[in-house]
């Protein structure tokens, strides 16, 4: 065990797997002799060369494609799209071909991809900047979605991204890069898809978040503890596609009400997703309709106190809490 | 345009054999698309369905320089382009009908078709959605120092899309071999080539540093030989290739089609050009083909279409038990959550 950085933990994942596994290169935007936007590959190119660690043009679809391209003649790359904000260029690609091709080609055709972008607001960069949109790739049959919250789950999710034979969205929170945790130096360390974590045990609320609203919850549920005698169970999804909601459900078989966090909007997002599973197969349980604490609906804006009153925040998940009993 | 005289030489040099062979599968893929068209009108073929006459050339005088090996990918008008490459016609055709025995699995339908086995990578229905695919797997064997190529086939629609430049520059940047083949038909959908792209196709590879050359694509021979050229060239080089064929499709776009952008005299005029009476002129001029074997060749098309329509008409439907299957590799049913 070795206390580390997420991003430091996401490192250790490639590196070992491209140790493991030759046929890992990785593509993207600034991620060689730049080192990464968010610095999750420096010093990659110097240990693997150019041929393993491409820096690419800013050009989101062909960078997708080819990884697309090069996974259908038995590659295992990785790319890099900076954050889930450029992605949108690449939609096409993601949707229509890396999700499809295995459906549409009758299983004759998969593609071992993993995606990694960046997400989340708070860092005063604007509406086109400030997304939080795993759950639109959650939306899609054939991809996996994955949002690690903590540097080990980084680690070990992110290595058993490349022992998957299907297209993985590994979206990381700007939030958490700094984030610092214990992460095993087993180079076999796997965390399994579809495994929520419960990683605060309580009786009276179940609190669900993934990716940088877990950090929310578990904030909120110390107000909770200190303040208001209240114990509030958090559960870390950390998958969404595949999505562990029997864990969700038996928590709140216990603990009879449940609020959803999530940097998203509220309007069409992952959040409700979790309302309807937990209403479909907890209803009997529950004391109270489940509540989400989301983004405004709005457009991030730049302005500090703006942004800071357009995310959820730890306070908004005590009152939605609290207004429960 | 590359002006390409065919000589004897040129004829003699390919041999009688392939020639026939090239006009035997000019002949199917002709019989076969019209066929489709009819059984379309009949309700046994759905979904879109864009026909290859007039384009025949491309297909067959293109993929025919191919290797096994050599992947190709292509547009949604695409069933010429499978069969050339050697896909089996009776599981094009019952992909076509939906069947499980389609080369899809009744999954794809008419615009995405696949087979691992023969290298067709798929027809792709988004407008130059499979050109960064062709990148990746031209890069893949790069990096893997096997010997094949990447062979990409779109239309002129693609020109204006984002994906085109970027694709073109990235192989060129990366020194990828990939040949990319554009079949020029003049429109994308109804729109003229005229009305969509400001400058000259083959001006834009050139930009991106690709050699490019613009050849008849009504006349087989002349593809032939561009394409022999050019795969050499991506072979040896490992570098991207352009060639630009000047076609034509004498239907629709697809079968929904009015055709209200263009007049029958146009379409009269390309006829013409056609690459079926041509080759067969050519035959016949060095003394390879009589009416009695190209009325021969024609009964041979027709028989083993009609065998492909037995083949699809007999064949069974997917089950419903087999919805979920192939939506996630090593997950056999797929589903989204553990409730």
């Amino acid at each position: 065990m070795a206390v580390l950085r997420m991003r430091d933990a996401l490192r250790e994942a490639l590196r070992e797997e491209m140790r493991r596994n030759p046929k890992i290169f990785l593509m993207g935007e600034d991620i060689g002799k730049y080192g990464g936007s968010y610095a999750v590959t420096a010093g990659l190119l110097e240990e693997f060369g150019e041929e393993r660690v491409r820096d690419t043009p800013i050009a989101e679809s062909v960078i997708v494609g080819a990884g697309i391209g090069a996974a259908m003649a038995g590659y295992h790359p990785m790319v890099e799209l900076m954050t889930i904000n450029f992605s949108f260029l690449a939609l096409d690609q993601i949707v229509n071909n890396a999700a499809k091709l295995l459906y549409m080609s009758n299983g004759q055709i998969n593609v071992p991809l993993v995606i990694r972008m960046a997400s989340g607001g708070g860092s005063q960069l604007g509406a086109t900047h400030s997304h939080s949109l795993e759950g639109l790739y959650a939306h899609f049959p054939g991809l996996k979605v994955v949002c690690p919250a903590f540097p080990a789950d980084a680690k070990g999710l992110l290595k058993r991204a490349f022992r998957d034979q299907n297209t993985v969205i590994f979206i990381e929170h700007t939030a958490n890069y700094g984030l610092r945790g214990e992460v095993p130096d087993d180079p076999d360390f796997l965390i399994e898809f579809g495994q929520a974590n419960i990683v605060r045990e309580g009786r009276d609320v179940t609190i669900v978040g993934y990716s940088g609203s877990v950090h929310q919850a578990l904030r909120a549920a110390e107000i909770l503890a200190e303040q208001e005698e209240v114990e509030a169970e958090v559960i870390d999804l950390r998958t969404l596609r595949p999505l562990d909601i029997a864990t969700v459900v038996e928590s709140v078989k216990k603990t009879n009400r449940c609020v959803v966090v999530e940097d998203d909007w509220k309007f069409g997002g992952f959040a409700g997703e979790i309302a309807a599973l937990v209403m479909e197969h907890a209803f009997d349980w529950l004391d109270a309709p489940v509540a989400r604490v989301c983004s405004k609906d709005v457009p991030m804006p730049y302005n500090r106190t703006l942004e800071y009153a357009a995310l959820p925040s730890e306070e908004d998940v005590v009152d939605a809490v609290l207004a429960m009993f | 345009m590359t002006t390409r005289t065919t000589t004897p030489e040129v004829l003699e040099r390919i041999g009688r054999e392939r020639l026939l062979d090239f006009l035997y599968q000019m002949v199917f893929l002709r019989r076969f698309e019209e066929r489709a068209g009819e059984l379309y009108t009949k309700g046994k073929i759905r979904g879109f369905l864009h026909l290859y006459t007039g384009q025949e050339a491309c297909a067959v005088g293109s993929i025919s320089v191919l290797r096994p090996e050599d992947r190709v990918v292509s547009h949604y008008r695409d069933h010429g382009h499978a069969i050339v490459k050697g896909v089996d016609p009776k599981t094009v055709m019952a992909e076509l009908f939906g069947k499980a025995t389609g080369c899809a699995g009744g999954r794809g339908g008419s615009m995405h078709l696949f087979d691992v086995q023969k290298n067709f990578l798929g027809g792709y229905a988004i407008v130059a959605g499979h050109m960064p695919i062709a990148v990746g797997l031209a890069l893949a064997a790069k990096m893997s120092g096997e010997d094949w190529i990447a062979m990409c086939i779109f239309g002129d629609g693609s020109i204006a899309e984002g994906e085109f430049h970027e694709s073109l520059n990235l192989a060129a940047l990366w020194k990828v071999p990939v040949l990319w083949f554009c079949e020029n038909n003049l429109y994308g959908m109804g729109v003229h080539l005229k009305e969509s792209l400001v400058t000259d196709i083959t001006k834009l590879a050139a930009a991106y540093e690709i050699p490019a050359v613009k050849v008849d694509g009504m006349d087989v021979v002349a593809v032939h030989e561009a394409t022999r050229e050019a795969v050499e060239y991506v072979r040896r080089e490992k570098r991207p290739y352009f060639i630009e064929a000047e076609t034509y499709r004498y239907r629709g776009h697809s079968m929904a089609d009015p055709e209200l952008y263009r007049v029958k005299e146009e379409v009269e005029q390309a006829r013409k050009r056609d690459c079926i009476e041509r080759l067969r002129r050519q035959l016949e001029e060095v003394g390879w083909l009589d009416e009695a074997g190209f009325h021969a060749i024609n009964e041979r098309a027709e028989a083993e279409v009609e065998a492909c329509v037995q083949f699809a008409e007999e064949s069974p439907e997917p089950g419903i038990e087999t919805l979920y299957d192939h939506v996630l590799k090593g997950d056999p049913h797929g589903r989204p959550t553990n409730a």
